[in-house]
Protein backbone atom coordinates (compact mmCIF):
# COMPACT_ATOMS: atom_id res chain seq x y z
CA UNK A 1 0.00 0.00 0.00
CA UNK A 2 1.40 3.35 -1.03
CA UNK A 3 0.08 6.85 -1.69
CA UNK A 4 2.09 7.00 -4.91
CA UNK A 5 -0.23 8.26 -7.63
CA UNK A 6 -3.30 8.05 -5.40
CA UNK A 7 -3.87 11.80 -5.07
CA UNK A 8 -3.31 15.08 -6.93
CA UNK A 9 -2.97 18.69 -5.84
CA UNK A 10 -5.71 20.38 -7.81
CA UNK A 11 -6.00 23.78 -6.18
CA UNK A 12 -3.72 26.23 -4.38
CA UNK A 13 -4.04 29.75 -3.06
CA UNK A 14 -1.79 32.12 -1.13
CA UNK A 15 -3.33 35.12 0.55
CA UNK A 16 -1.71 38.28 -0.86
CA UNK A 17 -1.71 40.12 2.47
CA UNK A 18 1.27 40.29 4.77
CA UNK A 19 -0.50 42.45 7.39
CA UNK A 20 -4.08 41.51 8.24
CA UNK A 21 -5.19 44.25 10.63
CA UNK A 22 -8.75 44.34 9.34
CA UNK A 23 -9.38 40.65 8.68
CA UNK A 24 -10.26 38.04 11.32
CA UNK A 25 -8.39 34.78 11.67
CA UNK A 26 -11.42 32.68 10.64
CA UNK A 27 -12.01 35.02 7.71
CA UNK A 28 -8.49 34.41 6.36
CA UNK A 29 -9.01 30.64 6.61
CA UNK A 30 -12.23 30.97 4.61
CA UNK A 31 -10.72 33.36 2.05
CA UNK A 32 -7.83 31.02 1.29
CA UNK A 33 -10.20 28.03 1.14
CA UNK A 34 -12.35 29.89 -1.38
CA UNK A 35 -9.28 30.85 -3.40
CA UNK A 36 -7.92 27.32 -3.59
CA UNK A 37 -11.30 25.79 -4.50
CA UNK A 38 -11.77 28.39 -7.26
CA UNK A 39 -8.26 27.67 -8.51
CA UNK A 40 -9.16 23.98 -8.76
CA UNK A 41 -12.54 24.62 -10.34
CA UNK A 42 -14.38 23.07 -7.41
CA UNK A 43 -16.93 24.39 -4.92
CA UNK A 44 -17.35 24.20 -1.17
CA UNK A 45 -19.97 21.48 -1.57
CA UNK A 46 -17.37 19.25 -3.24
CA UNK A 47 -15.24 19.23 -0.06
CA UNK A 48 -15.60 16.01 1.92
CA UNK A 49 -12.30 16.14 3.83
CA UNK A 50 -10.94 19.00 5.95
CA UNK A 51 -7.45 19.40 7.40
CA UNK A 52 -6.12 22.12 9.69
CA UNK A 53 -3.58 22.54 12.50
CA UNK A 54 -3.18 24.63 15.64
CA UNK A 55 -3.34 27.94 13.79
CA UNK A 56 -7.07 27.39 13.20
CA UNK A 57 -9.27 28.91 15.91
CA UNK A 58 -11.12 26.49 18.15
CA UNK A 59 -10.74 22.85 19.06
CA UNK A 60 -9.24 20.89 16.17
CA UNK A 61 -11.24 21.28 12.97
CA UNK A 62 -14.62 21.99 14.54
CA UNK A 63 -14.90 25.77 14.62
CA UNK A 64 -13.65 26.17 11.06
CA UNK A 65 -15.90 23.39 9.75
CA UNK A 66 -18.83 25.28 11.25
CA UNK A 67 -17.66 28.76 10.15
CA UNK A 68 -17.18 27.69 6.54
CA UNK A 69 -20.29 25.50 6.44
CA UNK A 70 -18.39 22.36 5.47
CA UNK A 71 -19.78 18.83 5.72
CA UNK A 72 -16.64 16.66 5.84
CA UNK A 73 -16.78 12.91 6.30
CA UNK A 74 -13.07 12.93 7.12
CA UNK A 75 -11.12 15.40 9.32
CA UNK A 76 -7.52 15.56 10.55
CA UNK A 77 -5.94 18.20 12.78
CA UNK A 78 -2.45 16.74 13.06
CA UNK A 79 -0.15 19.43 14.43
CA UNK A 80 3.62 19.38 14.08
CA UNK A 81 3.89 23.17 13.99
CA UNK A 82 5.01 24.73 10.73
CA UNK A 83 5.44 21.38 8.98
CA UNK A 84 1.84 20.27 9.69
CA UNK A 85 0.65 21.01 6.15
CA UNK A 86 3.23 18.70 4.57
CA UNK A 87 1.81 15.96 6.76
CA UNK A 88 -1.71 17.06 5.86
CA UNK A 89 -0.99 16.63 2.14
CA UNK A 90 0.30 13.12 2.84
CA UNK A 91 -2.56 12.26 5.20
CA UNK A 92 -5.09 13.58 2.69
CA UNK A 93 -3.61 11.26 0.07
CA UNK A 94 -3.84 8.36 2.53
CA UNK A 95 -7.48 9.16 3.27
CA UNK A 96 -8.24 9.45 -0.45
CA UNK A 97 -6.45 6.15 -1.16
CA UNK A 98 -8.58 4.50 1.53
CA UNK A 99 -11.79 5.94 0.10
CA UNK A 100 -12.43 8.15 3.13
CA UNK A 101 -12.74 11.33 1.07
CA UNK A 102 -12.25 12.62 -2.50
CA UNK A 103 -11.74 16.35 -2.12
CA UNK A 104 -9.56 17.33 0.84
CA UNK A 105 -9.18 20.97 1.82
CA UNK A 106 -6.17 22.13 3.88
CA UNK A 107 -6.10 25.67 5.31
CA UNK A 108 -3.58 27.80 7.20
CA UNK A 109 -3.94 31.35 8.50
CA UNK A 110 -2.45 33.64 11.11
CA UNK A 111 -2.03 37.24 12.24
CA UNK A 112 1.15 37.33 14.38
CA UNK A 113 2.16 40.68 12.88
CA UNK A 114 -1.18 42.41 13.43
CA UNK A 115 -1.20 41.03 16.97
CA UNK A 116 2.32 42.33 17.65
CA UNK A 117 3.57 38.92 18.72
CA UNK A 118 7.23 38.70 19.80
CA UNK A 119 7.66 35.63 17.66
CA UNK A 120 11.30 34.67 17.84
CA UNK A 121 12.98 36.43 20.71
CA UNK A 122 10.81 35.82 23.80
CA UNK A 123 10.55 32.44 25.60
CA UNK A 124 6.98 31.19 25.57
CA UNK A 125 5.23 28.87 27.97
CA UNK A 126 2.24 27.05 26.52
CA UNK A 127 0.26 27.64 29.72
CA UNK A 128 -2.02 25.12 31.39
CA UNK A 129 -0.52 21.83 32.53
CA UNK A 130 3.17 22.03 31.64
CA UNK A 131 4.54 19.59 29.11
CA UNK A 132 7.01 17.17 30.78
CA UNK A 133 9.93 19.01 29.19
CA UNK A 134 8.83 22.52 30.16
CA UNK A 135 10.25 22.80 33.73
CA UNK A 136 13.63 21.65 32.38
CA UNK A 137 13.67 24.14 29.51
CA UNK A 138 11.39 27.16 29.79
CA UNK A 139 13.04 28.78 32.86
CA UNK A 140 16.34 28.89 30.93
CA UNK A 141 14.90 31.14 28.24
CA UNK A 142 14.71 29.03 25.07
CA UNK A 143 13.40 31.16 22.21
CA UNK A 144 12.77 30.24 18.61
CA UNK A 145 15.96 31.94 17.47
CA UNK A 146 18.43 30.83 20.15
CA UNK A 147 17.53 27.16 19.81
CA UNK A 148 18.10 27.25 16.02
CA UNK A 149 21.23 29.30 16.68
CA UNK A 150 22.65 26.49 18.83
CA UNK A 151 22.27 24.13 15.86
CA UNK A 152 24.20 26.61 13.71
CA UNK A 153 26.88 26.99 16.39
CA UNK A 154 27.43 23.24 16.63
CA UNK A 155 27.38 22.85 12.84
CA UNK A 156 30.10 25.50 12.59
CA UNK A 157 32.09 23.76 15.33
CA UNK A 158 31.94 20.29 13.78
CA UNK A 159 32.05 21.09 10.08
CA UNK A 160 33.59 24.55 9.77
CA UNK A 161 30.43 26.04 8.28
CA UNK A 162 30.69 29.84 8.07
CA UNK A 163 28.31 32.78 8.49
CA UNK A 164 29.09 33.74 4.89
CA UNK A 165 27.92 30.34 3.64
CA UNK A 166 24.68 30.66 5.63
CA UNK A 167 24.25 34.18 4.25
CA UNK A 168 24.16 32.82 0.67
CA UNK A 169 20.82 31.18 1.51
CA UNK A 170 19.28 34.55 2.29
CA UNK A 171 20.96 36.11 -0.74
CA UNK A 172 19.40 33.47 -3.03
CA UNK A 173 15.96 33.95 -1.45
CA UNK A 174 16.23 37.71 -1.98
CA UNK A 175 17.13 37.24 -5.64
CA UNK A 176 13.84 35.36 -6.03
CA UNK A 177 11.74 37.68 -3.87
CA UNK A 178 12.48 40.70 -6.08
CA UNK A 179 10.06 39.21 -8.63
CA UNK A 180 7.28 38.42 -6.13
CA UNK A 181 4.99 41.44 -5.91
CA UNK A 182 3.53 40.15 -2.64
CA UNK A 183 6.86 39.47 -0.91
CA UNK A 184 7.42 41.43 2.30
CA UNK A 185 11.11 42.03 1.49
CA UNK A 186 11.90 42.57 -2.21
CA UNK A 187 15.36 44.12 -2.03
CA UNK A 188 18.24 41.97 -3.24
CA UNK A 189 20.80 41.61 -0.44
CA UNK A 190 24.47 40.62 -0.42
CA UNK A 191 26.47 38.30 1.80
CA UNK A 192 27.94 41.41 3.44
CA UNK A 193 24.44 42.76 4.15
CA UNK A 194 23.60 39.53 5.99
CA UNK A 195 26.75 39.16 8.06
CA UNK A 196 26.74 42.89 8.93
CA UNK A 197 23.12 42.89 10.08
CA UNK A 198 22.64 42.97 13.87
CA UNK A 199 23.41 39.78 15.80
CA UNK A 200 20.19 38.39 17.26
CA UNK A 201 21.49 35.21 18.89
CA UNK A 202 24.99 34.04 17.98
CA UNK A 203 25.70 33.08 15.24
CA UNK A 204 22.39 34.12 13.64
CA UNK A 205 22.02 37.69 12.40
CA UNK A 206 18.78 39.49 11.72
CA UNK A 207 18.97 38.61 8.02
CA UNK A 208 19.47 34.92 8.88
CA UNK A 209 15.90 35.01 10.28
CA UNK A 210 12.63 34.69 8.40
CA UNK A 211 10.00 37.40 8.20
CA UNK A 212 6.99 37.70 10.50
CA UNK A 213 3.84 38.01 8.42
CA UNK A 214 0.08 37.63 8.51
CA UNK A 215 -1.84 35.76 5.88
CA UNK A 216 -2.33 32.16 4.95
CA UNK A 217 -2.84 29.65 2.22
CA UNK A 218 -4.82 26.62 1.20
CA UNK A 219 -4.36 23.41 -0.77
CA UNK A 220 -6.97 21.13 -2.35
CA UNK A 221 -5.94 17.48 -2.67
CA UNK A 222 -8.19 15.30 -4.83
CA UNK A 223 -8.71 11.74 -6.00
CA UNK A 224 -7.35 10.84 -9.49
CA UNK A 225 -10.81 10.74 -11.10
CA UNK A 226 -11.56 14.25 -9.82
CA UNK A 227 -8.17 15.52 -11.07
CA UNK A 228 -8.95 14.11 -14.53
CA UNK A 229 -12.24 16.03 -14.65
CA UNK A 230 -10.58 19.39 -13.90
CA UNK A 231 -8.86 21.82 -16.27
CA UNK A 232 -5.75 22.58 -14.19
CA UNK A 233 -2.30 21.03 -14.85
CA UNK A 234 -2.01 17.76 -12.97
CA UNK A 235 0.37 17.64 -10.02
CA UNK A 236 0.61 14.15 -8.59
CA UNK A 237 1.83 13.15 -5.14
CA UNK A 238 4.33 10.32 -5.52
CA UNK A 239 6.00 10.09 -2.10
CA UNK A 240 5.77 11.38 1.44
CA UNK A 241 7.47 10.94 4.78
CA UNK A 242 7.21 12.24 8.31
CA UNK A 243 9.32 12.02 11.46
CA UNK A 244 9.52 13.51 14.95
CA UNK A 245 13.05 14.18 16.16
CA UNK A 246 13.65 14.80 19.85
CA UNK A 247 16.40 15.22 22.43
CA UNK A 248 16.40 11.43 22.67
CA UNK A 249 16.51 11.24 26.45
CA UNK A 250 19.69 13.33 26.67
CA UNK A 251 21.46 12.01 23.56
CA UNK A 252 20.52 15.07 21.51
CA UNK A 253 22.53 15.67 18.34
CA UNK A 254 22.01 19.16 16.93
CA UNK A 255 23.83 18.49 13.66
CA UNK A 256 20.95 16.78 11.89
CA UNK A 257 17.19 17.09 11.58
CA UNK A 258 14.27 14.71 11.14
CA UNK A 259 14.58 15.34 7.39
CA UNK A 260 17.10 12.50 7.41
CA UNK A 261 14.21 10.11 8.03
CA UNK A 262 11.19 11.85 6.48
CA UNK A 263 13.20 12.44 3.31
CA UNK A 264 14.44 8.86 3.06
CA UNK A 265 10.87 7.59 3.46
CA UNK A 266 9.56 9.95 0.79
CA UNK A 267 12.32 9.21 -1.73
CA UNK A 268 11.87 5.46 -1.23
CA UNK A 269 8.12 5.69 -1.79
CA UNK A 270 8.52 7.88 -4.86
CA UNK A 271 11.32 5.74 -6.30
CA UNK A 272 13.42 8.81 -7.11
CA UNK A 273 16.58 10.39 -5.68
CA UNK A 274 17.63 13.90 -4.67
CA UNK A 275 19.55 14.49 -7.90
CA UNK A 276 16.31 13.92 -9.87
CA UNK A 277 14.68 17.00 -8.30
CA UNK A 278 14.32 20.00 -10.63
CA UNK A 279 13.13 22.32 -7.85
CA UNK A 280 13.01 22.21 -4.04
CA UNK A 281 10.94 24.13 -1.49
CA UNK A 282 12.87 23.99 1.77
CA UNK A 283 11.57 25.33 5.08
CA UNK A 284 13.49 28.50 5.80
CA UNK A 285 12.68 29.72 9.28
CA UNK A 286 16.40 30.51 9.47
CA UNK A 287 19.28 30.07 7.07
CA UNK A 288 20.65 27.18 9.14
CA UNK A 289 17.31 25.35 8.79
CA UNK A 290 17.77 25.24 5.01
CA UNK A 291 21.37 24.11 5.16
CA UNK A 292 20.73 21.25 7.58
CA UNK A 293 17.61 20.03 5.77
CA UNK A 294 19.38 19.98 2.39
CA UNK A 295 22.12 17.82 3.90
CA UNK A 296 19.63 15.56 5.66
CA UNK A 297 17.49 15.13 2.54
CA UNK A 298 20.59 13.87 0.75
CA UNK A 299 21.44 16.78 -1.55
CA UNK A 300 25.01 16.58 -0.26
CA UNK A 301 27.10 14.79 2.32
CA UNK A 302 26.55 15.72 5.99
CA UNK A 303 28.71 18.72 6.81
CA UNK A 304 29.10 19.85 3.18
CA UNK A 305 25.96 22.00 3.15
CA UNK A 306 27.98 25.21 3.37
CA UNK A 307 29.63 24.47 0.05
CA UNK A 308 26.33 23.38 -1.50
CA UNK A 309 24.49 26.63 -0.75
CA UNK A 310 27.36 29.08 -1.40
CA UNK A 311 28.11 31.17 -4.48
CA UNK A 312 24.53 31.44 -5.70
CA UNK A 313 23.97 27.72 -6.17
CA UNK A 314 20.37 28.04 -4.90
CA UNK A 315 19.46 30.86 -7.33
CA UNK A 316 17.07 29.86 -10.10
CA UNK A 317 18.53 30.22 -13.56
CA UNK A 318 22.16 30.24 -12.48
CA UNK A 319 22.46 27.76 -9.60
CA UNK A 320 22.22 23.99 -9.78
CA UNK A 321 19.59 23.63 -7.06
CA UNK A 322 16.87 26.31 -7.40
CA UNK A 323 15.01 26.69 -4.10
CA UNK A 324 12.16 28.80 -2.70
CA UNK A 325 11.59 30.77 -5.88
CA UNK A 326 8.80 32.81 -4.25
CA UNK A 327 11.33 34.30 -1.81
CA UNK A 328 10.32 31.79 0.87
CA UNK A 329 9.98 32.59 4.54
CA UNK A 330 13.24 34.50 4.54
CA UNK A 331 11.83 37.21 2.24
CA UNK A 332 8.22 36.66 1.19
CA UNK A 333 5.88 35.10 3.71
CA UNK A 334 5.76 33.03 6.90
CA UNK A 335 2.06 33.21 7.75
CA UNK A 336 1.11 32.24 11.31
CA UNK A 337 4.82 31.59 11.94
CA UNK A 338 4.20 28.35 10.06
CA UNK A 339 5.94 28.09 6.72
CA UNK A 340 5.13 24.56 5.57
CA UNK A 341 2.06 25.27 3.50
CA UNK A 342 3.64 27.98 1.37
CA UNK A 343 6.43 25.50 0.58
CA UNK A 344 3.91 23.26 -1.15
CA UNK A 345 2.36 26.21 -3.00
CA UNK A 346 5.57 27.28 -4.74
CA UNK A 347 6.42 23.67 -5.63
CA UNK A 348 2.99 23.35 -7.30
CA UNK A 349 3.48 26.67 -9.14
CA UNK A 350 6.82 25.41 -10.46
CA UNK A 351 5.35 22.09 -11.60
CA UNK A 352 2.44 23.87 -13.31
CA UNK A 353 4.85 26.29 -15.00
CA UNK A 354 3.11 29.14 -13.17
CA UNK A 355 6.04 30.53 -11.18
CA UNK A 356 7.25 34.00 -12.11
CA UNK A 357 8.95 33.76 -15.55
CA UNK A 358 12.20 35.11 -14.08
CA UNK A 359 12.42 32.19 -11.64
CA UNK A 360 10.49 29.44 -13.43
CA UNK A 361 12.62 26.30 -13.72
CA UNK A 362 12.62 24.90 -17.27
CA UNK A 363 10.91 21.53 -17.75
CA UNK A 364 10.12 21.34 -14.06
CA UNK A 365 8.54 17.91 -13.71
CA UNK A 366 9.78 16.74 -10.30
CA UNK A 367 9.83 18.80 -7.13
CA UNK A 368 10.19 18.35 -3.40
CA UNK A 369 8.67 20.31 -0.53
CA UNK A 370 9.96 19.89 2.98
CA UNK A 371 9.15 21.40 6.35
CA UNK A 372 10.39 21.49 9.93
CA UNK A 373 7.91 22.41 12.66
CA UNK A 374 8.49 23.10 16.34
CA UNK A 375 12.08 23.81 17.32
CA UNK A 376 15.05 22.41 15.44
CA UNK A 377 17.08 22.49 18.67
CA UNK A 378 14.48 21.09 21.09
CA UNK A 379 12.04 18.78 19.29
CA UNK A 380 10.56 19.06 15.84
CA UNK A 381 8.30 17.40 13.32
CA UNK A 382 9.59 16.88 9.79
CA UNK A 383 7.45 16.41 6.71
CA UNK A 384 8.53 15.75 3.12
CA UNK A 385 6.42 15.43 -0.03
CA UNK A 386 7.58 14.65 -3.56
CA UNK A 387 5.43 15.88 -6.42
CA UNK A 388 5.41 15.10 -10.11
CA UNK A 389 3.85 16.89 -13.06
CA UNK A 390 1.80 14.47 -15.12
CA UNK B 1 30.62 40.93 31.35
CA UNK B 2 27.29 39.28 31.77
CA UNK B 3 24.85 39.54 34.60
CA UNK B 4 25.46 43.23 35.25
CA UNK B 5 21.69 43.66 35.26
CA UNK B 6 19.45 41.30 37.15
CA UNK B 7 17.84 38.59 35.06
CA UNK B 8 14.69 37.14 36.59
CA UNK B 9 14.33 33.38 36.25
CA UNK B 10 10.84 31.87 36.22
CA UNK B 11 10.38 29.09 38.77
CA UNK B 12 10.17 25.58 37.32
CA UNK B 13 6.89 23.81 38.08
CA UNK B 14 7.60 20.51 39.84
CA UNK B 15 5.42 17.45 39.28
CA UNK B 16 5.11 14.37 41.50
CA UNK B 17 7.50 12.68 39.07
CA UNK B 18 10.21 15.34 39.38
CA UNK B 19 9.81 16.77 42.90
CA UNK B 20 12.92 14.97 44.14
CA UNK B 21 15.02 16.56 41.38
CA UNK B 22 14.01 20.06 42.48
CA UNK B 23 14.32 19.24 46.19
CA UNK B 24 17.89 18.09 45.50
CA UNK B 25 18.59 21.27 43.53
CA UNK B 26 17.62 23.24 46.64
CA UNK B 27 20.37 21.26 48.44
CA UNK B 28 22.90 22.10 45.72
CA UNK B 29 22.78 18.64 44.16
CA UNK B 30 22.22 17.78 40.48
CA UNK B 31 20.35 14.52 40.01
CA UNK B 32 20.03 12.41 36.91
CA UNK B 33 17.86 9.41 36.32
CA UNK B 34 19.35 5.97 35.81
CA UNK B 35 17.67 2.84 34.51
CA UNK B 36 18.79 -0.19 36.52
CA UNK B 37 17.42 -2.46 33.82
CA UNK B 38 19.40 -1.24 30.76
CA UNK B 39 21.93 0.88 32.66
CA UNK B 40 21.31 4.04 30.58
CA UNK B 41 21.17 7.51 32.13
CA UNK B 42 18.66 9.99 30.79
CA UNK B 43 17.57 13.63 31.10
CA UNK B 44 15.03 15.21 31.69
CA UNK B 45 14.09 12.66 34.36
CA UNK B 46 11.26 10.16 33.83
CA UNK B 47 10.05 7.20 35.88
CA UNK B 48 9.89 4.99 32.79
CA UNK B 49 13.18 4.68 30.89
CA UNK B 50 12.92 6.31 27.42
CA UNK B 51 15.44 3.78 26.08
CA UNK B 52 14.14 0.36 27.22
CA UNK B 53 10.75 1.35 28.73
CA UNK B 54 11.55 -0.35 32.03
CA UNK B 55 10.05 1.21 35.15
CA UNK B 56 13.12 0.28 37.19
CA UNK B 57 14.70 3.74 37.35
CA UNK B 58 16.42 5.56 40.20
CA UNK B 59 18.08 8.86 41.05
CA UNK B 60 21.83 9.22 41.06
CA UNK B 61 23.82 12.33 41.91
CA UNK B 62 25.81 13.83 39.05
CA UNK B 63 29.34 15.14 39.54
CA UNK B 64 28.28 18.56 38.29
CA UNK B 65 31.07 18.52 35.74
CA UNK B 66 30.54 18.75 32.01
CA UNK B 67 31.41 20.40 28.72
CA UNK B 68 29.54 22.85 26.51
CA UNK B 69 27.96 20.94 23.60
CA UNK B 70 26.56 24.10 22.01
CA UNK B 71 25.55 27.59 23.09
CA UNK B 72 24.09 30.83 21.80
CA UNK B 73 24.19 34.26 23.40
CA UNK B 74 20.72 35.76 23.15
CA UNK B 75 21.65 39.37 22.36
CA UNK B 76 18.11 40.56 21.76
CA UNK B 77 16.92 40.26 25.36
CA UNK B 78 16.62 42.89 28.11
CA UNK B 79 19.56 41.13 29.78
CA UNK B 80 21.57 39.04 27.30
CA UNK B 81 22.09 35.43 28.39
CA UNK B 82 23.85 32.31 27.14
CA UNK B 83 21.56 29.44 26.23
CA UNK B 84 23.39 26.11 26.11
CA UNK B 85 23.38 22.36 25.99
CA UNK B 86 25.90 20.91 28.41
CA UNK B 87 27.13 17.33 28.11
CA UNK B 88 27.38 16.04 31.67
CA UNK B 89 30.45 14.00 32.60
CA UNK B 90 28.02 11.11 33.14
CA UNK B 91 26.75 11.34 29.54
CA UNK B 92 23.35 13.00 29.17
CA UNK B 93 23.05 16.45 27.58
CA UNK B 94 20.84 19.04 29.25
CA UNK B 95 19.32 22.38 28.32
CA UNK B 96 20.83 25.06 30.56
CA UNK B 97 22.51 28.47 30.72
CA UNK B 98 26.17 29.40 31.02
CA UNK B 99 26.56 32.14 33.64
CA UNK B 100 29.09 34.28 35.55
CA UNK B 101 31.51 34.56 32.63
CA UNK B 102 32.54 36.58 29.58
CA UNK B 103 30.08 35.43 26.92
CA UNK B 104 32.44 36.40 24.11
CA UNK B 105 34.96 33.78 25.24
CA UNK B 106 32.60 30.78 25.27
CA UNK B 107 33.48 27.80 23.07
CA UNK B 108 32.00 24.42 22.24
CA UNK B 109 33.65 21.63 24.28
CA UNK B 110 34.73 24.10 26.99
CA UNK B 111 34.75 22.46 30.49
CA UNK B 112 32.09 23.77 32.88
CA UNK B 113 30.80 23.05 36.39
CA UNK B 114 27.35 23.32 37.91
CA UNK B 115 26.10 26.31 39.92
CA UNK B 116 22.58 26.86 41.22
CA UNK B 117 20.69 30.09 40.58
CA UNK B 118 17.62 31.26 42.53
CA UNK B 119 14.27 31.57 40.77
CA UNK B 120 11.34 33.91 41.28
CA UNK B 121 8.95 33.47 44.20
CA UNK B 122 11.33 31.21 46.15
CA UNK B 123 10.95 28.51 43.52
CA UNK B 124 13.52 25.71 43.27
CA UNK B 125 16.94 26.91 42.07
CA UNK B 126 18.02 26.11 38.53
CA UNK B 127 21.17 24.15 37.76
CA UNK B 128 23.32 26.26 35.45
CA UNK B 129 26.97 26.06 34.48
CA UNK B 130 30.03 28.26 34.64
CA UNK B 131 33.51 27.77 33.14
CA UNK B 132 35.45 25.25 35.25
Amino acid sequence: MSIKGKAYIAGIYEHPTRLAKDISLAQIHAQVAKGALEDAGLTKDDVDGYFCAGDAPGLGPMSMVEYMGLKPRHVDSTDTGGSSYLLHVAHAAEAIAMGKCKVALITLAGRPRAEGMATGTVPRSRGGTPTPDEPFEFPYGPTVVNMYAMCAMRHMHEFGTTSEQLAWIKVAASHHAQYNEHALLRDVVTVEDVVNSPMISDPLHRLDCCVITDGGGAIVVVAPEIAKSLKRPKVKLIGAGEFVKTQMGGKVDLTYSGARFSGATAFAEAGVKPSDMKYVSIYDSFTITVLMQLEDLGFCEKGKGGKLVADGNLISGTGKLPFNTDGGGLCSNHPANRGGLTKVLEAVRQLRGEAHPKVQVKNCDLALAHGTGGSLGLRHGSGTVILERE
Amino acid sequence: MADTKERKLPAPVASPETQAYWDAAAQGKLLIRKCTSCGELHHYPRTICPFCFSDKTEWIEASGKGTIYSYSVMRRAPVPYAMAYVTLAEGPRMVTNIVDCDFDKLKCEQPVKVVFKPTEGNGPPLPMFTPA
